[in-house]
């Protein structure tokens, strides 16, 4: 079976945001593939040397430059091949939103006749984790959120579930949309030799206004971005009387 | 053991003295009291998109003036440069009391008159406490690149570092060697990222390779670092100099490589009693001599492990030995290592403290590692600014009864 994995550039997760003119600042910041595409894409290659898939295909939507890096460390992890939607416009929910993005993925799976769609569960940047149920959506595929664990073959796939109250078993049908949580798997390193490798497997660059049909407007406006408030420092006490004075006198909670 | 008393010493800590004074952006001069953690030090330089010249495992809570006073190496001494290059300015507080300002106004060039704050820098608290200190910090690398890589021998990782230099050139920033012997105990608490698959006729398992290899690029342009990084390791892999390796694609994973690195130290200290030894010696002697130690403890004391990591761009190696699961010392088993240690290592034309210092632990070992010419002039110093002797005595200097009977050998 084939593979599309979705691949997002992101502000690096190690690296501090900065808020400036109300937005988020991105100049000369450090850019990296969302933590949860990676797992995604080692699911993928996972299913690939099991033999359960024949080919993995990674996605991304980015800038030219900076999406052709994300790519490369795809393929460098083992995807077969990528495809590159090259687009200048902002893809962390301020221009290019959820919506869009989802519609790109619809088209792309009409064309590739993919059976599973595998996704970060959501992106670091935005948060939204809309993609992966809006796809499905679209689709008329069913959707399994935040895999925990996978097992299957080429007609079902068995996934544990993350929900707040504990983990639920699913079994799933393919074809299906399945976006992947931190337990699912721990990435690998790009090895030397499949980085080199990776240098001649194959892109298909489009730009994004091949998709211009498809009504790509983002029908959210962002009014304000704003630093969280600094934390306060803690109070150190010298007792346990004293902590439980602060505890009811200044903090009110017993 | 510079910071551990010898008997009824008063301790003096600086560590209230932890105001950060100010960073010029335009000259990236940095003014500090010296009580400032690194750590702090490092996040205040880094929201200004600068970066402390020097860094270190315990950059969490050393301080600046200790860092100062101990010339602290660190791991991009390549890169950026000593203690002794970066340190502007100091202020200093002399045994006498008094306050010595070689900081208020401070250049990146000075040449009037004897460069004195280089004489309290490694000084390890013997000429005067440091209060203030006045830093160089060059800007924060935009890209960093870490490839973590294996060697199938010792020659291979001689050539490599000549290769990264080559290829790397100015991006190059740290390159820090691990052997076999530390990769074992590190892997009892954290995944090297690579490792050999030795197939048996009953499994399969994973070895380390023989030697392995962490290098770092910094630089400020991501297309160009990431170019010579592959430039650099499809050479490396095609030339078979290298057998395997990873390269980190995100901050991430650099800072998890790092981690293997960094473990080092504190893995090797949980593992039994410790006989830590820091030396710079020729580079091409780095296995060598680790070899010489084997086989020496191999006959005497076959339970005792000697493992091996370093900073081998600045031929600085750390050999350490431990006896596994024993954690109180061996006096047999220090004295089969010192002084024949320190004697290969002076042999080899070496040092026997690359950048850890002296201490009470290795000072009487200066009469056969200085020439007692330069000795009698370190010690004419150290009276001259500590006539009562009361800065850390019986430590950093031989005491004074062996360097008046010396006569060349132990």
């Amino acid at each position: 079976m084939k593979i599309l994995v979705g691949v997002k550039r992101v502000v690096d997760y190690a690296v501090r945001v900065r808020v400036a003119n109300n937005t988020i600042d991105l100049s000369n910041i450090k850019m990296s593939m969302n933590p949860f595409c990676e797992i995604a894409v080692e699911q993928a290659v996972r299913m690939k040397e099991s033999k359960q898939a024949s080919e993995v295909i990674a996605v991304t939507i980015g800038p030219s430059k900076g999406g052709t890096e994300t790519l490369r460390t795809a393929l460098a992890m083992g995807c077969d091949r990528a495809i590159h939607i090259t687009t200048e416009q902002r893809t962390d929910f301020l221009e290019v939103q959820p919506r869009a993005v989802s519609k790109i993925f619809q088209s792309l799976v009409q064309e590739e006749d993919p059976s599973l769609v595998l996704l970060g569960k959501q992106g670091i940047d935005s948060d939204c984790g809309q993609v992966g149920p809006m796809l499905a959506g679209m689709l008329g595929w069913p959707q399994i959120t935040f895999a925990a664990s996978m097992e299957g073959d080429s007609d079902k796939l068995t996934l544990d579930r993350e929900t707040d109250a504990g983990t639920e078993t699913l079994e799933v049908q393919l074809p299906s949309v399945v976006t992947c949580d931190l337990r699912l798997n721990e990435p690998r390193y790009a090895t030397l030799p499949n980085i080199m490798k990776a240098k001649k497997k194959k892109v298909d660059v489009r730009d994004i206004s091949t998709f211009a049909d498809l009504d790509l407007e983002p029908h959210l406006q962002v009014l304000e971005i704003t630093e969280p408030p600094p934390r306060q420092a803690g109070v150190m006490v010298e007792s346990v009387d004293e902590l439980v004075d602060k505890l009811q006198n200044e903090a009110k909670v017993i | 053991g510079g910071s551990v008393p010898i008997a009824d010493e008063v301790i003096v800590s600086i560590q209230k003295l932890n105001t950060i004074h100010n960073l010029d952006e335009t000259s990236g001069i940095l003014k500090c009291d010296a009580g400032v953690i690194l750590q702090d030090l490092q996040q205040y330089t880094m929201k200004r998109n600068f970066m402390v010249p020097v860094d270190l495992g315990a950059k969490g809570s050393c301080l600046i003036g200790g860092n100062v006073s101990t010339n602290a190496g660190g791991q991009y001494l390549y890169r950026h440069g000593s203690l002794h290059a970066n340190v502007l300015g100091l202020e200093v507080v002399l045994p006498d009391g008094t306050i010595l300002d070689l900081l208020s106004s401070v250049n990146l060039k000075d040449n009037t008159g004897y460069d004195l704050k280089q004489l309290f820098i490694g000084a390890e608290g013997t000429l005067g406490i440091i209060t203030k200190v006045a830093l160089h910090c060059p800007r924060l690398p935009q890209e960093r690149n870490v490839a973590f890589v294996a060697c199938q021998d010792y020659k291979s990782v001689q050539q490599l570092l000549i290769m990264a230099k080559d290829v790397l050139g100015e991006v190059l920033a740290a390159f820090e060697l691990m052997d076999q012997g530390i990769l074992n105990l590190v892997q009892q608490d954290m995944k090297i990222p690579i490792s050999m698959e030795t197939t048996t006729s009953i499994n399969t398992k994973n070895e380390n390779y023989p030697f392995c290899v962490l290098i770092e690029t910094q630089g400020s342009n991501k297309q160009h670092d990431m170019e010579k990084m592959e430039e650099f390791l499809e050479k490396a892999m095609s030339s078979e100099i290298c057998i395997d390796g990873v390269l980190s694609q995100d901050l991430t994973q650099v800072h998890k490589m790092w981690d293997v690195r960094d473990s080092c130290g504190p893995v090797v200290k949980s593992t039994g009693y410790l006989y830590k030894y820091d030396i710079s010696i020729p580079i091409g002697d780095f296995e060598d001599i680790a070899l010489e130690m084997r086989d020496r403890l191999g006959q005497s004391h076959p339970s005792a492990i000697v493992v091996s990591w370093g900073h081998i761009v600045d031929g600085n190696l750390h050999l350490n030995i431990t006896t596994p699961g024993i954690f109180e010392e061996d006096p047999s088993l220090t004295k089969r290592i010192e002084p024949y240690i320190f004697e290969s290592v002076i042999r080899r034309g070496g040092s026997i403290s690359a950048e850890h210092g002296l201490g009470q632990c290795k000072n009487s070992y200066l009469t056969i590692a200085k020439d007692p010419k330069a000795l009698n002039i370190m010690k004419s110093i150290r009276t001259m600014f500590d006539p009562h002797g009361i800065m850390n005595p019986g430590k950093y200097l031989p005491d004074d009864h062996r360097l008046a009977n010396h006569n060349g050998t132990l």
